[in-house]
């Protein structure tokens, strides 16, 4: 038993500070800290810089232009960058489609498509739900037919993440009606700007358009762009899903949100004192904190299982309970510590460079718009519930 | 940054799991509560041959062990098989006192102590004094080459079973200073010493002692005159430390009847643990037994830390550990049903002495106020 890092994962973290300082930009590291909306450009130049460093693929080999780091490692990375303020990796090619090709892909596959994740000539997004299609994943209904040397693509896709910046989709389809709903899927990769593709917003509660629903009708996509074998895809989204998701607890977004809750309780004056002064107030801050150093030791020991070369398996689905309710809980609280200026949204001030002034103090909005935006923590990639019965199944074998 | 248990604690672990499967029987639960001492000679002889005692000594005092990890790989695993020996009191309390504070002399005693040979406890907590270490009334007076003890100690816990007692008491200042505070080596059958003993909820005896003109002599005094309270709040982490891994244990125990239990109990034509409702209470069940195991890994490890950091950590690791056990208790009762309320059935002897970790050292909302107080200073 040693809770700290050797000597050489110390020589690492230095590693990653230092080239933090020199290379992330104050301009971006500015707009997350204070909660201002990241443009397409503003990820752009970020992906630029770390691969640049060769730092992009945090979960890929070297072969492949990867780090190659191990569990500890990307931890660890993950860890610093989030402290930083970085804006985070777009994880739809990097997390997502990489892992798949260099799985199931074809050579020509991966020779062509990893190369432009990595440079950012593509920007990918995921179209796995649908809106009869939730947690009930396997029930999807978007069609692709063969036609010749191509299918034709109808349905739709929804909660599609960026895909308003997206040049490609990497999408569930499905290939045949025969057999259980999960064995007539196919893994298709579709250019959005192939004809027939219509990206429609959908603005959410916190105000902002963060996800689409995307359209196909009569889009035709060549053969080639299918991944693996035809009716195989659900064993690849399997994959996907369980693959090694980096960072599902979220330890570093809630030690950086529980870092911002105290700062501001200790501004925002209740009855003639600091509300971090609050007696009430400050059991239900110290009840997370605690909550979240023992969450941290959790995640290091899965971590740890990990980099020793065991796979975590419903561990991870603990993980993301836990990891959500806490990081829930402080968006919570600190939507609660900004009191009335909770009310105002001033959507022109999350705008780079606008002179609109926010109305109070300027965290009051990012703190409302967080705790709006991450009711998602729950919902998405397999809703709590589904964690639960992942545990029941695979760890309690009920 | 390692998780894994040593081979030495993982050789210790498994024998000492062994061996209480095999000796902490029903019969012998029974025996000890009957057992006026409360607790079994034969399986603190047994711990004591085992080297148990021992491992929560260091080295320089005669044992083998006594690092945070130790204590926690020892404490799991009475936890896990329902023993209520009074190791935290003989070996982590008084024994821990006298290994800090003790002369060369009085260490002597250690030897016996971790043979198994003498028992000790320490009265520290008075009938007014709930958590707080620093509130003593019980009074000291120096003269005549030695001091007279007056007061009363509350809840004190293997006293029964014990043959000494570390008593605290004031020498100077106000009931609820730090300093002031001055130990004392007594044997239990002092003259002016009266003892009344109870049975525990949970398992063990406890006593209730007044003292009265109770006459020490000099060499009685463990550590210097009036300031013995840093080295009792150090005692009280590592025993803190103990309680924890205990619980953790307990609710491992508890949460394998459970699971067992809800794959075999049918009800509607099915085992229950197939109803949904079940699943998911037992999943978030897992899910704080994990987050307990955190807490005591993460207080283990910062026992040598300094006094503030450590502090920090005890009383999270408290508050963390007291939710949990109510949770652990509270769920594994009620998808049990009715055999989970009985003391013929295994679950009942664990929920209730998981339920009484709360009840040492300081509760739940105790520490959480606490660990606000430490963590703005």
């Amino acid at each position: 038993m040693d809770l700290t890092y050797t000597d050489a994962q110390k020589a690492f973290r230095d590693e990653v500070r230092a080239f933090l300082d020199e290379r992330l930009p104050r301009r971006l590291s500015d707009k997350v800290a204070g909660g201002k909306r990241l443009t397409k450009a503003d990820y752009e130049e970020w992906h630029a810089i770390l691969n640049d460093k060769g730092w992009l693929g945090v979960t890929w080999p070297k072969e492949h232009g990867g780090t190659g780091w191990d569990a500890v490692e990307r931890h660890i990375f993950e860890e610093e960058t989030t402290r930083a303020n970085a804006p985070r990796i777009v994880p739809f090619g990097l997390n997502m489609l990489g892992p798949v090709l260099m799985k199931f892909g074809s050579e020509a596959q991966k020779a062509h498509y990893l190369p432009r994740i990595l440079d950012g000539t593509d920007w990918w997004c995921q179209g796995y739900s649908e809106p009869g299609a939730g947690s009930d994943l396997a029930s999807l209904k978007t069609t692709a037919d063969r036609d010749g040397d191509h299918y034709v693509v109808n349905g739709q896709k929804t909660w599609t993440t960026l895909g308003q910046y997206a040049d490609k989709i990497f999408c569930l389809v499905r290939t045949s009606k025969e057999g259980k709903p999960q064995q007539g899927i196919s893994f298709l990769l579709i250019d959005m700007d192939s004809p027939g593709v219509t990206v429609r917003p959908i603005v959410l509660i916190d105000g902002e358009a963060e996800v689409n629903e995307v359209f196909f009708d009569n889009v035709r996509v060549p053969v080639e762009n299918l991944v693996g074998e035809e009716n195989k895809g659900w064993t690849y989204a399997k994959y996907l899903l369980t693959h090694e998701r980096t960072n599902i607890a979220g330890v570093g977004f809630s030690q950086a949100v529980l870092a911002n809750l105290k700062r501001i309780a200790g501004l925002e004056m209740q009855d003639g004192r600091p509300l971090i002064e609050n007696a009430l107030f400050a059991a239900k801050v110290a009840q997370v904190e605690i909550d979240l150093m023992a969450m941290a030791t959790t995640n290091l020991r899965v971590v740890a299982a990990a980099a020793a070369g065991q796979a975590p398996g419903a561990e991870s689905s603990m993980l993301k309970i836990k990891g959500t309710v806490i990081r829930q809980e402080l968006n919570h609280l600190t939507r609660r510590a900004v009191g009335p200026y909770a009310l105002p949204f001033v959507s022109e001030a999350l705008e780079d460079g606008s002179n609109a002034e926010p109305a109070g103090p300027d965290y009051a909005m990012p703190a409302v718009q967080s705790y709006f935006n991450n009711r998602k923590l729950s919902i998405y990639g397999g809703s709590n519930e589904v964690q639960r019965q992942i545990i029941s199944k695979a760890i309690l074998e009920l | 940054m390692n998780f894994e248990l040593t081979e030495e604690r993982r050789m210790l672990q498994d024998g000492l799991r062994r061996y209480l499967r095999d000796t902490v029987t029903p019969a012998l639960i029974d025996a000890a509560t009957e057992d006026a001492s409360g607790h079994s000679d034969i399986l603190w002889q047994g711990l004591a041959e085992m080297g148990v005692i021992g491992a929560l000594f260091s080295e320089d005092d005669g044992g083998f062990g006594g690092a945070g990890f130790d204590l926690a790989v020892v404490f799991e695993e009475m936890g896990r098989a329902g023993a209520f020996e009074p190791l935290i009191e003989s070996g982590i309390l008084a024994g821990g006192l006298i290994a800090a504070l003790g002369t060369g002399d009085q260490k002597a005693l250690l030897e016996d102590v971790i043979a198994g040979g003498s028992i000790l406890t320490l009265a520290h907590g008075e009938p007014g004094s709930r958590y707080d270490l620093a509130h003593v009334e019980t009074q000291a007076v120096a003269g005549d080459g030695g001091h007279t003890l007056n007061g009363r100690k509350a809840v004190v816990v293997g006293a029964p079973a014990a043959d000494r007692a570390i008593v605290s008491a004031r020498v100077s200042g106000g009931v609820r200073d730090g300093d002031g505070i001055s130990l004392f080596l007594v044997p239990l059958d002092a003259d002016g010493i009266e003892m009344r003993t109870y049975p525990l909820n949970g398992g063990g005896r406890a006593a209730e002692l007044t003292l009265t003109d109770v006459r020490v002599a000099e060499d009685a005094r463990i550590g210097p005159e009036g300031g013995a309270f840093d080295a009792l709040e150090a005692a009280h982490a590592r025993a803190s430390a103990a309680q924890c891994a205990e619980a953790l244990g307990l609710m491992e125990s508890i949460r394998e009847l459970t699971v067992g239990y809800l794959q075999t109990r049918k009800q509607f034509g099915q085992p229950i643990g197939k109803f949904q409702a079940l699943q998911h209470r037992m999943a978030d069940m897992l899910i704080e037994i994990e987050q307990a195991r955190s807490a005591t890994i993460n207080l283990a490890g910062h026992l040598d830390a300094p006094r503030a950091e450590r502090e920090r950590h005890v009383s999270a690791a408290k508050n963390l550990i007291g939710r949990a056990s109510k949770l652990v208790v509270e769920e594994s009762i009620q998808m049990h049903g009715g055999i989970g309320m009985t003391m013929e059935y295994a679950l009942g002897h664990l929920a209730k002495r998981l339920t009484m970790v709360d009840h040492r050292f300081g509760d739940t909302d105790w520490h959480l106020e606490r660990f606000i107080r430490l963590s703005a200073a």
